[in-house]
């Protein structure tokens, strides 16, 4: 279970990784997000793949999952989605303003000109 | 103890002048002198104690983490330099009264020459090392501000920036010098460095830290071949020339040499490095005072060479030498700072400070030229001046050293060469300038400079006869102490007097005289040799390697930061590789020593699914709809995977927030491209797939080497005290809203600035609406759909109750704030999707920014709250209620808490996504009528 897990990790860091390099706003944005999915479950899976655990605390009940990985990754959620907001509409900023939605400087496409 | 107050009323001078304006001239002057007037006073009041041998000391902790004591002084090297300073500097304030135009701000000048002043007499009096840093960078850069005083003249300008740029640096590695110093004491205190010579010049690391420390004290000092940013620096108004260049920026030098002399002197290092230096800058300098036009040019180079001769004598191992090098700096104080006067006068009244241009000024302006010609004497060491007797002790050092062994009578020559060239560049200064016919065609008729403004230089002279006639009645009171103080020893015998009978060096002061002479005599054929030599402008290479840096570094930073975030990207993602890489090549075997736990058909499917989706939404990229499509069913499924992985408050978030994600991005798809160009080229494709490949291999071995590996949580602490300390079962919630309650808190407030950014970001927004999808269909014109509509309506109230359900359970069962929020915030976009933003915001009339704030500012304040009962920030107290028809339910102070954490999150959702909402329908209503019209 824990290799399909880490598998599963993997390939959305890979996906999302893949995504963020590429050249328009769009698709780096989702990229974004699918990676900061693989680093959620990530971050989540440090306290260890519980399962049946009780989630509140009974009384005679020994077997918990870890709160302290999903306290931290249920904040990292909301800002994950703070981020992704600010990101995408950033890029429609940027296409508002400059009328592309390319994610690399115009200007750094061609070699600068010398000027002495 | 009144020793800071030393410091602190000339810093609080520095504030005195900006009261007064510019107009009222006396008032400003004679406001500026009174403080600094005080503080002479108070070091005169110590002045008999100290020549009684006495050491005052005051401390203060400052920053102890550091060692960075406020920890002050007053010694006899300090006492020496606090009555430079402190005199000289009043002088300049009378001085530069009449100096200055009109048009100079002189409250400005003041300010800036009392903040100069302060932080020169912080580095005399300074009783720790790291302090004397500091004021010695601050001496750095408040000549900056003197130097660049007329900032409109380009002169100014760039001599400031040479000045700041050489001192600067010099301070840099004096700091690193004190460092060193410190780690080998252990202490940055003076006294314990000032005691600790054996210990200090045993360890190795004595070289670097010498030759840092000297580098500070040479540069400052302008010692070959650093010496060049002082000739420019003669861009400053002249009243700073004669304070900066005589009594104090580049006397800051060779104080370090003598304050440091206990500790740092007596090697064979010291003796070659500091003597050996001062005896080429002394010469060399005194060669090139000759050569130029300029008075303050002259003077500067003279400064230089003086400065070389004073260094020269710190570096001799004798203990005399270092009594005629302190004996040096008063005097040289006196007599520059006089001339440096003279040379303002003559520049104010002629209105040139050409020496070619200049001639029998003597005629127009006696007085000054009786004054300067008695300072000229004094730097020439006549006798029956106060040079003539420093000079005499010096010709006597030299000939006492055994540097260079068999060479050694090298060491008398060459200063006595020294002498030679400084009594010539004196006599041409004088002789040139107040000798000869007068003048005709001047800038301005020549004439005496006001009383006052003549005053300080009679003043200096004056003391430099007297020194000159009765020296020991005068100085040696605070010179022993100096002495004292430098070499931690009383001073060795020695009759300061005019009259050693005839020796050795009265016959070498003698050559010097004549030599002098005779050099002047034939100064045109020097001129002469010196044409042959192509002309080399300090400052033009200065500059020129100053550009030839940026430029280099321009291209350096144009390589690495060329405007395209895909190459940042590419470099954060190798360097991660390859920290992580490597991490993980340190690994015995991949698979640690937990047991594995079974699989079944559910996960395998479950996992199957998440795979493909994220594939998918990667592959299917530049079909944008599908890739968001792809990307929702991810989403879903790790909303899933928390779920049966025991994280219900997780599912649950991670399930409303994918909802809200998913509107997010389809509203912002509307405006942008539904399809992204075939751009990547084959290899760039191969080269990112290979990349991402690379970094999913990397986490995916890095998360299964940390599952299969025992786990040693600290959870166990928040599990115990879950209930008795935060009153609430669900551990999760009580961690948010109570242990890590300040986390939350920034968490909230980041949440709450991006939904901010978004508002601005969003704000006369324009884009480009579509009016029909990629494929070319025109968009529905059913805008509101029915159904949609009455069903969101009557979903509404019982949402709303969810979320409030939600909330109030949190503490106990899964859910809380933020999902709380969630919900309310998904109800409520779900409104506006079905009816539209104008329906939606004639019935919801609230603006969204205030309930984010409220939101903050509810956690904050109860955070506050417990301030009041004495308790830490974010301390939470509970109770249980009995409410009528509920039953009992237990209250907490990390409810109302959560109440902030619900107020933001609904608050900065609603404000991100209505207002995104709101351009879609800005120009619809518009297009419609024009459409119904047409």
């Amino acid at each position: 279970m824990e290799a399909l897990y880490a598998t599963v990790t993997g390939f959305l860091a890979a996906s999302g990784l893949y995504l963020a390099l590429r050249g328009r706003t769009f698709p780096v944005v989702v990229g974004l997000t699918l990676l900061s999915y693989a680093v959620n479950l990530f971050l989540f899976s440090t306290g260890g793949l519980t399962t049946n655990g009780a989630a509140v605390i009974r009384e005679g009940v020994t077997h918990y999952a870890d709160p302290l990985p999903q306290a931290l990754v249920l904040t990292a959620i909301v800002i994950g989605f703070a981020m992704t907001a600010f990101s995408v509409i950033l890029a429609m900023r940027v296409r508002g303003d400059q009328g592309s939605d390319q994610v690399n400087d115009q200007r750094g496409e061609e070699p600068k000109e010398e000027k002495s | 103890m009144s020793l800071p107050l030393i410091v602190l009323l000339p810093l609080l001078g520095s504030l005195i002048p900006l009261l007064s304006s510019n107009r009222q001239r006396n008032l400003n002057a004679w406001s500026t002198a009174l403080l600094p007037a005080i503080a002479l006073g108070i070091v005169i009041a110590h002045a008999p104690g100290v020549i009684a041998g006495e050491v005052y000391h005051s401390s203060m902790s400052w920053v102890p983490q550091l060692g960075l004591d406020l920890a002050f002084r007053l010694d006899g090297l300090s006492l020496l330099f606090l009555l430079l300073i402190l005199g000289i500097g009043l002088l300049i304030i009378l001085y530069s009264r009449y100096y200055l135009s009109p048009e100079d701000s002189m409250p400005r000048f003041y300010a800036y020459l009392m903040l100069f002043m302060t932080s020169m007499i912080g580095i005399v009096m300074a009783d720790n090392l790291l302090l004397l840093w500091v004021f010695w960078e601050l001496t750095s850069l408040s000549s900056f501000l003197l130097i660049g005083y007329w900032y409109r003249q380009s002169e100014a300008r760039r001599g400031a920036r040479m000045a700041l740029a050489v001192t600067g640096m010099g301070g840099l590695a004096m700091l690193a010098g004190f460092l060193l110093i410190g780690h080998i004491v252990g202490t940055f205190d003076l006294q314990t460095v000032l005691d600790s010579r054996e210990l200090i010049q045993a360890d190795p690391r004595y070289l670097p830290a010498l030759l840092l420390v000297l580098l500070g004290a040479f540069t400052k000092s302008a010692q070959f071949p650093f010496h060049f940013w002082l000739p420019h620096a003669m861009a400053a108004p002249t009243p700073v020339s004669a304070f900066l260049h005589s009594a104090t920026m580049v006397k800051a030098g060779v104080f370090l040499l003598a304050r440091l002399h206990p500790a740092l002197a007596g090697s064979q290092l010291w003796l070659y490095i500091v003597t050996l230096t001062g005896l080429v800058t002394m010469i060399y300098a005194a060669y090139f005072a000759l050569l130029k036009y300029d008075l303050k040019g002259v003077l500067a180079f003279s400064t230089v060479s003086h400065l070389g001769l004073i260094t020269m004598l710190f570096g001799l191992d004798s203990k005399l030498a270092v009594v005629a090098g302190l004996f040096h700096i008063i005097n040289h104080a006196m007599f520059k700072a006089a001339l440096f006067m003279s040379s303002g006068i003559i520049d104010h009244e002629t209105g040139t400070r050409d020496i070619r241009k200049l001639s029998g000024l003597r005629h127009s302006m006696p007085m000054t030229a009786a004054l300067s010609g008695l300072a000229a004497a004094s730097m020439a060491g006549v006798p029956l001046l106060n040079g003539f007797i420093s000079k005499e002790m010096m010709l006597t050092e030299t000939l006492e050293s055994s540097l260079l062994g068999g060479l050694a009578w090298l060491i008398p020559v060459l200063a006595t060469l020294g002498s030679i060239l400084s009594v010539a560049y004196s006599l041409r200064l004088i002789r040139n300038v107040f000798f000869g016919p007068e003048a005709k065609e001047l800038p301005k008729a020549p004439h005496e400079a006001p009383f006052p403004m003549r005053l300080p230089m009679l003043l200096l002279v004056g003391l430099c006869v007297v020194i000159g006639l009765i020296p020991a009645v005068i100085v040696s009171g605070v010179l022993d102490a100096a002495a004292q103080a430098t070499i931690l020893a009383p001073r060795p015998e020695l009759h300061l007097s005019i009259w050693h009978g005839f020796n050795l060096p009265l016959l070498m002061s003698a050559i010097a005289l004549a030599g002098g002479v005779g050099i002047y005599a034939v100064r045109r054929n020097l001129f002469s040799f010196q044409r042959q030599f192509p002309q080399r402008n300090a400052l033009m290479i200065f500059e020129h390697s100053v550009r030839r840096l940026l430029h280099w570094t321009q291209v350096a930073i144009d390589r690495l930061e060329n405007g395209s975030l895909q190459r940042y990207m590419l470099w954060l993602i190798v360097a991660v590789l390859f920290l992580t890489g490597s991490g993980l090549l340190d690994l015995d075997q991949l698979q640690g020593s937990r047991q594995p736990q079974p699989l079944d058909g559910l996960l395998l499917a479950g996992a199957g699914i998440t795979i493909l989706a994220g594939l998918g939404t990667a592959v299917l990229h530049r079909r944008r709809l599908v890739s968001l499509m792809m990307l929702s069913v991810v989403g879903l499924m790790v909303s899933l995977a928390f779920a049966r992985f025991s994280a219900p408050d997780l599912a649950l978030t991670q399930l409303a927030v994918e909802v809200v994600t998913v509107i997010l991005l389809m509203l912002a798809l509307f405006f942008l491209p539904q399809r992204t160009p075939k751009e990547s080229t084959g290899a760039r494709v191969v080269r990112d797939v290979l990349l991402a490949a690379g970094f999913g291999g990397v986490v995916a071995s890095l998360n299964y080497a940390l599952l299969t590996r025992p786990l040693d949580s600290i959870s166990g602490f928040f599990l115990d005290n879950s209930v008795s300390g935060g009153g609430g079962h669900n551990v999760v919630n009580v961690i948010l809203v109570d242990f890590r309650g300040f986390d939350t808190l920034g968490e909230i407030t980041v949440l709450c600035i991006a939904a901010i950014g978004i508002y601005k970001l969003l704000n006369r927004l324009r884009l480009f609406m579509p009016s029909s999808d990629s494929e070319g269909r025109p968009w529905s014109k059913d805008l509101h759909p029915m159904l949609l509509a009455t069903v969101s309506q009557t979903l509404l109230p019982l949402a709303l109750l969810v979320s409030v359900f939600i909330f109030l359970r949190g503490h106990n069962e899964p859910g809380g704030g933020f999902i709380a929020g969630l919900v309310t915030a998904v109800a409520l976009i779900l409104l506006y999707i079905a009816r539209g933003v104008d329906w939606a915001q004639q019935r919801l009339s609230f603006q969204y920014q205030p309930i984010a704030v409220t939101g903050v500012a509810i956690a904050t304040l109860t955070g506050l709250g417990s301030w009041l009962f004495g308790h830490n920030f974010l301390t939470s107290a509970f109770g249980h209620f009995s409410i009528p028809f509920i039953g009992e339910i237990e209250l907490a102070t990390a409810m109302l808490f959560d109440l902030g954490v619900y107020l933001t999150v609904v608050g900065a959702t609603l404000m991100i996504l209505a207002n995104l909402g709101k351009l879609t329908t800005r120009h619809r209503p518009s297009k419609e009528n024009e459409k119904e019209t047409v």
